[in-house]
């Protein structure tokens, strides 16, 4: 009797404005993401990627519709329960500086054990152990991890964030232009690197980029213009 | 909270010459709040502290408390003396048990010569009832024999044996000096924490003796009395400058007054020490309580400085808060670290002031005690001082709010948005 796993990622007749806005500035009929699912989502700047990213992690809520991921519905749930969500369930990797400053590469690949008990739990062995074994798999040399953040290269620091997100095995993986501050030879085996660590986790991956030369990686493109239907309306960007 | 705590500290010790200097700043300012209560406080106790068991204070007409300030604290002069006449007539009320007049006028080397009788050393009495003790040696008894205070022995190196010319006047350098008739130190009191430490003591006699041939103040020309003919004078005093009075009853203290304000030989004041002091406390207590107000000013700028630095950090944090909000963090969490890190800015600085409040005490009493006559003890926080501690914790633990609520509503509003 095997379950179907839940979806990662619905959205249903989602419309999202700022406070204040009278005008959505976000419009998706339907998103979905299958489980273990790596999608390319593209677009460009000014089309509500963000947004679209801050939705799903539940720190945003819809004005309409409903945002459902890995089977729990964000829009049913209080703030208090959405942060706990996200800290449990998601995994981020954001464009440059990922990293707390003052923490060292080792402390910043655990931070989201500290605020996600059941993440932490998933672990086999300490959060430590398995920091090291994450780094390591992203080739990561064992002498940087004491090191604070900020004296990383870029390439490094974006590393260290995907072990970041994937530390406890969140069932969903959101990259936000993770590779824009690389250049291009390691942009290319910084997306091969994460999508292998996301098969091997069994999570689904979000790939956010404007960059279309990322796109060959994955076999599931999104492009954010043609689903938010704000951006045809009304002829303002 | 366990995870914030966590990342306070090394954001802290992260910005460690911004966080120094701002705990230093808080530091000083509680220093200067504590410090100011402090030297109030022991000051109020030592001039309360200086004389007790005496009843009255009688002197020429004046102002109450200038009579008892240079009567019995030896600030400021004398503007008249009461004659030897009338300190006989109180004396001999029925309700006086005992009197001690005192001559001033003279000075050595800074320290006031007190001319008095044996019974200063019986009848003075400090703090709770305590007597002068004697060091070394005893009360002088000859023309010429000096007794000093603790301080002057000290200061000035002597002991029982030692030499001392006395000058005239007040000042610390006088040109006018009786140089032809010096004193032999008898006795060395023992230390008291008050005047009577920065004190020579000599006979009524003795102050005769060295003013006979002087007149208004300067020597008489072509009058020198030789010191081994001083004897053969009459040494009598004929005027001192005040007297301390004893009752046999405490009730009959406004009788024994009136007794004096109304003596019709010349114009009299007798003040009640206890009586007396209230109302300096009450002219000091404007400028007690404008200090305090300055040095509560003063923590309010070192707080401000606190609210500031925190504050302005945030600028430049807003990524992080986003970061630490996209790995989970609730804006409650953020809140916390931004509160959190004020809070033991704050505190750090709190400890630190008193710590320099205890070492300034325990450096600078001496000092103090030695060139100011003010007795600060190095003790352990008074009732008041706590007070005033734990107000400065409510004021930190306010401001630290406010960089803690602007925090709160920026990761509200950023979200996980990282913002540049």
């Amino acid at each position: 009797m095997t379950v179907p796993e839940p979806e990662a990622v619905v959205l249903e007749d989602v419309v999202f404005a700022w406070p204040g806005a009278d005008v959505p500035c976000l419009e998706v009929a339907s998103l979905r993401v299958a489980a273990g699912e790596s999608v390319f989502l593209h677009g460009p700047s000014g089309s509500g990627k963000s947004t679209l990213l801050s939705l799903i992690g539940g720190v945003l809520s819809p004005r309409q519709g409903r945002v459902t991921v890995l089977g729990t519905d964000l829009t049913a749930s209080r703030m208090r329960a959405r942060d706990a969500f996200r800290a449990d369930h998601i995994g981020f990797v954001f464009q440059l500086f990922n990293l707390v400053p003052y923490l060292s590469a080792l402390d910043n690949i655990m931070l989201p054990c500290r605020f996600a008990p059941a993440r932490a739990a998933r672990i086999d062995g300490s959060p430590a152990d398995e920091a090291r074994r994450l780094a390591a798999r992203l080739d990561l040399d064992d002498a940087l991890l004491t090191r604070p953040a900020a004296q990383l290269s870029v390439g490094q620091q974006q590393r260290v964030a995907a072990a970041r997100a994937l530390i406890g095995r969140p069932g969903l993986i959101v990259a936000d232009e993770p590779t824009s501050a690389l250049d291009a030879d390691r942009q290319q085996g910084f997306v091969d690197l994460l999508l292998g660590e996301c098969a091997a986790s069994g999570a689904s991956l979000l790939f956010v980029s404007h960059d279309a030369r990322l796109a060959a990686h994955f076999a599931r493109h999104v492009a954010l213009p043609d689903i938010n239907r704000a951006g045809m309306r009304g002829g303002e960007r | 909270m366990m995870p914030m705590w966590y990342l306070t500290r090394r954001s802290i010790a992260n910005r460690g010459l911004t966080v120094v200097l701002t705990v230093v700043a808080v530091a000083l300012a509680v220093a200067m709040l504590l410090g100011v209560e402090r030297l109030r406080a022991d000051a109020r106790a030592g001039f309360a502290q200086t004389i007790s068991g005496t009843d009255l204070v009688v002197g020429a007409r004046s102002g109450p408390l200038q009579l008892l300030l240079y009567s019995v604290f030896h600030i400021g002069d004398a503007t008249n003396n009461l004659s030897w006449n009338s300190v006989e007539a109180i004396a001999a009320h029925p309700q006086v048990d005992w009197l001690v007049p005192i001559s001033l006028g003279d000075s050595h080397r800074g320290f006031r010569v007190v001319g008095t009788t044996q019974s200063y050393f019986e009848r003075y009495r400090h703090g709770d009832d305590r007597e002068l003790r004697f060091e070394d040696g005893k009360a002088f008894d000859d023309v010429f024999d000096a007794v000093v205070g603790a301080e002057v022995a000290e200061r000035l190196g002597y002991s029982v044996g030692s030499s001392i010319v006395v000058a005239h006047g007040a000042g610390d350098v006088s040109f006018a000096r009786h140089d032809d008739k010096p004193f032999t130190v008898v006795g060395v009191l023992a230390r008291s924490g008050t005047p009577v430490d920065r004190s020579v003591f000599v006979s009524l006699e003795a102050i005769e003796a060295i003013h006979l041939d002087w007149a208004g103040g300067a020597r008489m020309p072509g009058v020198d009395i030789p010191a081994e003919q001083v004897r053969r004078f009459d040494l009598a005093p004929k005027e001192v400058t005040a007297a301390l009075v004893g009752l046999k009853s405490r009730v009959a203290v406004f009788r024994v007054q009136r007794f004096v304000n109304e003596w019709p030989d010349e114009p009299l004041t007798a003040v009640l020490p206890g009586a007396t002091l209230q109302q300096l406390w009450g002219i000091l207590g404007i400028a007690e309580r404008a200090m305090l107000a300055v040095s509560a000013v003063v923590v309010l700028v070192g707080l401000a400085g606190l609210v500031a630095v925190v504050t302005a950090s945030l600028g430049e944090r807003r990524r992080e808060l986003a970061i630490l909000r996209a790995m989970g963090a609730a804006p409650r969490h953020v809140f916390a670290l931004l509160a959190l890190e004020s809070l033991v800015i704050g505190v750090a600085g709190c400890v630190l002031g008193v710590m320099l409040v205890q070492l300034g005490a325990w450096l600078g009493g001496p000092w103090l005690e030695a060139h100011h006559g003010l007795v600060v003890s190095a003790r352990w926080l008074s009732t008041t001082e706590w007070a005033m501690l734990g107000g400065v914790l409510v004021a930190t633990l306010a401001a630290s709010l406010i960089p803690a609520l602007r925090a709160y509503r920026y990761s509200l509003a950023d979200g996980m948005t990282i913002r540049i």
